[in-house]
């Protein structure tokens, strides 16, 4: 098993914190796994991607080239990185943002993220949305696993924050349940 | 436990952990997490943390603190560490141990922000004035980076030598799995050279100018006798596929983890890939390549750079089989199946290549 993950959005919509998320339930599973951001240039605002591999054997290049799936968060990002979907990949994008045209070859999944994370009181959040949805479809880790690694990260001062990302998360899975 | 970090956070974690106790910098991408983290953690074990004025400041802060005694520590990235060479001359020239962490980006001049290799000739060969050598380690992965953390302090202690861990951009910003797991090293000489005050002993001196005529060249007959010990004790490199190897490759740090990749896929094909991937690149695993060179068709080094440590690995070779080149520079970093075409097109047997090309247009 190896899968490669690009995520994409602009500055400040959390991709960071989506892949960190995945890494770390990747680490703490035992599995081999690497996680290479975007530096430098990037501002709040500007389009940042990052590369995520998380596999049952050693990774060597942490640069995707053909990815198995694409988390996009903005139409920028969409245009700039749509071409390192295989063919067959992933395709999950955050339909508030993105609008599609001219549909890639790919299995695609359009998610309200920013809507569903709005509605729930935090726009912050709609990373997780996308989370959700993630685990839903790849399920990777159980909710649980990345709830557990969730409340690491929400420590101190960021405790109360919890609630609303747990939230944020099942509202991800519903939508592609439903 | 393992915890996820940037290869700059773990340098930095590794050095407090080795004892470091005075690091100085100045901000530069793509080292600024190491700057970043050692500017909370120094204060928390009572140690020295300055942002410098510039580079230049930086590294002389490291001469005073390592002439006293402590364990000190500069890092910067490309530009920032051709600022510092006067430095690093002097310290060598000083016998003044400490550690210096190379992030290479880009260049010559401002050249960009991602990964390189192209300081390789800057770091093994002086950098700086006079007949001198530092100590060069060339981590490949998070975990490598912090374990040569440790042992860079270590060696700089035994031989009051720099040291210089030479990284580039992926390795510095890569977040992997990593362990804290080495202790320092015990038995290391004490350091009765230090200038930690003369009250009720003979005085010490930390100097490098010897104006009196014969003075200097006894100090170089030494240095060169202490870098003759170096280069006998200290050689370290990994060995992947070398026996019975038609073709090897040589390689470090970010392009030895592709050209990893090129062996693994080589078991498909009809003939051998072997790595050597120097872990010091001074002093130079010269024994094992030339061993190498005896026993295989070719030799290809893959670097990202326009071609530096190849001079290296052609010395060691001496003429005994072709050396070839694959490299990339501004930021290119080599793919296996570049490294797999390059391979194709030197191997001297057609046959052989066309199968090679054949595997690489199928993935």
């Amino acid at each position: 098993m190896t899968e490669k993950v690009i995520l994409a959005g602009f500055g400040g919509q959390g991709m960071m914190l989506l892949g960190k998320l995945l890494a770390q339930a990747a680490m703490t599973d035992g599995k081999y796994v690497t996680y290479f951001p975007s530096y430098g240039t990037e501002v709040r605002g500007g389009t940042a991607v990052y590369h995520l591999i998380i596999s049952n054997e050693e990774i060597f290049s942490p640069l995707i080239e053909d990815a198995n799936t694409l988390i996009v968060m903005n139409q920028p990002s969409y245009q700039k990185f749509k071409g390192m979907l295989r063919p067959d990949g992933l395709l999950l994008l955050n339909a508030t943002m993105i609008k599609l045209n001219d549909p890639p070859d790919a299995r695609i999944y359009k998610i309200p993220a920013t809507e569903i994370a709005s509605k729930l009181g935090n726009v912050l959040v709609s990373n997780v949305v996308m989370l959700g949805a993630y685990l839903a479809i790849k399920k990777l880790f159980s909710a649980d696993h990345i709830l557990g690694q969730l409340h690491a990260i929400l420590k101190g001062k960021k405790g109360n924050l919890f609630a609303i990302n747990k939230q944020a998360l099942e509202s991800g899975m519903q939508a592609i349940k439903s | 436990m393992k915890q996820l970090l940037t290869g700059n956070e773990a340098a930095a974690e590794a050095a407090i952990q080795a004892g470091c106790r005075y690091y100085y910098g100045y901000p530069i991408t793509p080292q600024n997490e190491l700057i970043n983290y050692m500017s909370v953690r120094m204060p928390q074990v009572g140690g020295t943390f300055i942002q410098a004025e510039s580079e230049i400041a930086a590294i002389n802060m490291v001469y005073g603190s390592a002439a006293a005694g402590g364990r000190a520590m500069t890092s910067s990235s490309s530009p920032g560490i051709s600022l510092k060479q006067e430095g690093i001359s002097y310290l060598a020239g000083s016998e003044l141990p400490c550690v210096i962490v190379n992030i290479q980006r880009g260049g010559p001049g401002l050249g960009d922000i991602s990964a390189s290799q192209a300081d390789y000739f800057q770091a093994v060969k002086g950098g700086g004035h006079g007949d001198y050598h530092t100590i060069v380690l060339a981590p490949c992965s998070v975990q490598e980076m912090a374990d040569l953390v440790y042992d860079a302090f270590d060696l700089a202690d035994k031989y009051r030598n720099p040291v210089m861990i030479l990284g580039d951009a992926q390795i510095g910003q890569l977040m992997e799995p990593m362990e804290f797991h080495k202790k320092p090293q015990k038995n290391l000489p004490i350091k009765n050279w230090a200038l930690t005050g003369a009250a009720g002993r003979k005085k010490n001196v930390i100097k490098s100018f010897y104006p009196v005529k014969g003075e200097l060249e006894e100090f170089n007959a030494h240095l060169q006798k202490k870098y003759k010990m170096i280069a006998e004790h200290e050689v370290r490199y990994e060995a992947i596929n070398v026996n019975n190897a038609d073709i090897i490759l040589v390689a470090y740090g970010t392009s030895a983890r592709i050209c990893k990749e090129v062996v693994k896929k080589s078991h498909r094909f009809e003939f051998k890939v072997g790595l050597i991937r120097p872990i010091t690149l001074w002093p130079f695993p010269t024994d094992i390549i030339r061993k190498m060179s005896e026993m295989v068709q070719c030799i290809l080094t893959v670097e990202m750079s326009a071609g530096q440590m190849v001079e290296d690995v052609r010395l060691s070779v001496e003429g005994r089989c072709p050396v070839h080149f694959y490299g990339r520079t501004g930021g290119g970093v080599p793919t296996s199946l570049e490294i797999i075409k390059k391979i194709a097109e030197i191997v001297p047997d057609n046959r052989v290549a066309h199968t090679l090309l054949q595997l690489t247009e199928v993935k």
